[in-house]
């Protein structure tokens, strides 16, 4: 087993998955130490950019944490979240990145124990894909 | 607008192998209000072109310029101090702003990294449609505001032609008929008797047709 953490950003809208996270604190339900979490006012804030830049500057994995589908506090941020997830996801496969490294996914504020189980899982996965590639890279044009 | 798409990544890539650095510029005109070619698609590309390239174990160094109109030259000389540096300018404005920085700029590779589409206006948010053919006659007056020339698959002038169904046109149902639409909105503007007035062939000198088109105003040009 390799001793790979991945360090993912997770990008938690301050009315549901930040609050999901900070429920997970009080429950003392642990998740993978590489998960930085970010708070934003809403997902939809959330610029592609943002992500791009994250893997950009190291990270090796980004996933978009938004309301639940009809629960948004803006009414649609987390739908245009996950438009734009997916368009960043296309590009991330156009350069090589792959697009499995940015997810877009749901919780409620109440659900400490599903967002401890999300993080641990995207981390899992990011994981076993291994560093994001542009290290490699770097270390070889080095 | 002029609305243009950036290019596939694979081309941008392949373009771009010979170079170590570049100068992505972008333009705050029409390609930013198409979401092609302004500041922020300028940060998304560049960010996209350091990681692809790191990938590929060949760094390029990526900075970002966005004009306020790359179409004139009086913005593209705010390149004239920084852009020898550049091993090559890649431009994100349209197939315009791309010449105008090429024309100044003689001994640098000058790329596109848009494909320039048509004259449009926005449908609704992220859909974008052709408007305006540019045929430097306009007859708009005539059709309702609706332009025959750009919005008729086969550009007649006196539609509808007989592959107009239930208001689509015959290429695809996703197509309005642009006769019907003409029509519907002379009716609705109580102007039908303009339906019925035979338009001329049309003189498409002063279109393309003519060679390449110069406006020229002597009182604006001194």
């Amino acid at each position: 087993m390799s001793d790979f953490e991945p360090v993912v950003v997770v990008f938690a809208c301050d009315y549901c998955a930040y609050t999901a996270a900070d429920v997970a604190g009080r429950m003392n339900l642990t998740y993978p130490s590489g998960v930085r979490i970010l708070r934003v006012p809403c997902t939809g804030k959330v610029e592609p950019l943002y992500i791009m830049q994250a893997l950009q500057k190291g990270a090796d994995g980004v996933m978009v944490a938004g309301c639940l589908v009809g629960d948004c506090h803006f009414k649609n941020g987390n739908l245009r979240a996950a438009a734009r997830v997916k368009r960043v996801q296309t590009l991330l496969d156009d350069i090589g990145i792959g697009a499995d490294r940015v997810a877009m996914v749901n919780v409620s504020a109440g659900q400490g124990a599903k967002f401890a189980e999300i993080a641990t899982e995207f981390s899992k996965k990011i994981g076993e894909m291994g560093p994001n590639p542009i290290k490699q890279g770097a270390k070889a044009a080095a | 607008m002029i609305t243009a798409e950036r290019k596939p990544m694979e081309e941008i890539f392949r373009s771009l192998e010979p170079f170590g650095k570049i100068l992505l510029v972008g333009c705050n005109e029409c390609v930013t209000v198409c979401h092609a070619g302004g500041r922020k698609e300028v940060a998304m590309l560049a960010s996209a072109l350091r990681m692809g390239r790191l990938k590929q174990g060949a760094p390029l160094t990526v900075d970002e310029m966005t004009l306020e109109r790359q179409c004139d030259p009086e913005y593209a000389e705010e390149l004239a101090l920084v852009v020898d540096q550049y091993d090559a300018v890649c431009s994100m404005a349209c197939g315009c702003g791309v010449q105008t920085v090429a024309e100044r700029y003689q001994g640098l590779p000058v790329l596109p990294m848009v494909n320039t589409a048509f004259m449009g206006s926005s449908e609704k948010n992220g859909v974008w449609a052709e408007r305006c053919a540019g045929c430097g006659n306009c007859v708009l007056g005539m059709t309702g505001g609706i332009c025959p020339i750009a919005r008729c698959s086969k550009r007649i002038f006196n539609g509808p032609c007989g592959g107009s169904s239930k208001g689509k046109c015959e290429i695809s149902p996703d197509v309005d008929c642009a006769w019907q639409l003409i029509w519907d909105r002379l009716k609705q503007l109580g102007q039908t008797e303009l339906y019925s007035q035979i338009m001329a062939p049309k003189d498409w000198r002063s279109a393309r047709d003519g060679g390449p088109r110069r406006i020229v105003r002597e009182d604006m040009a001194i």
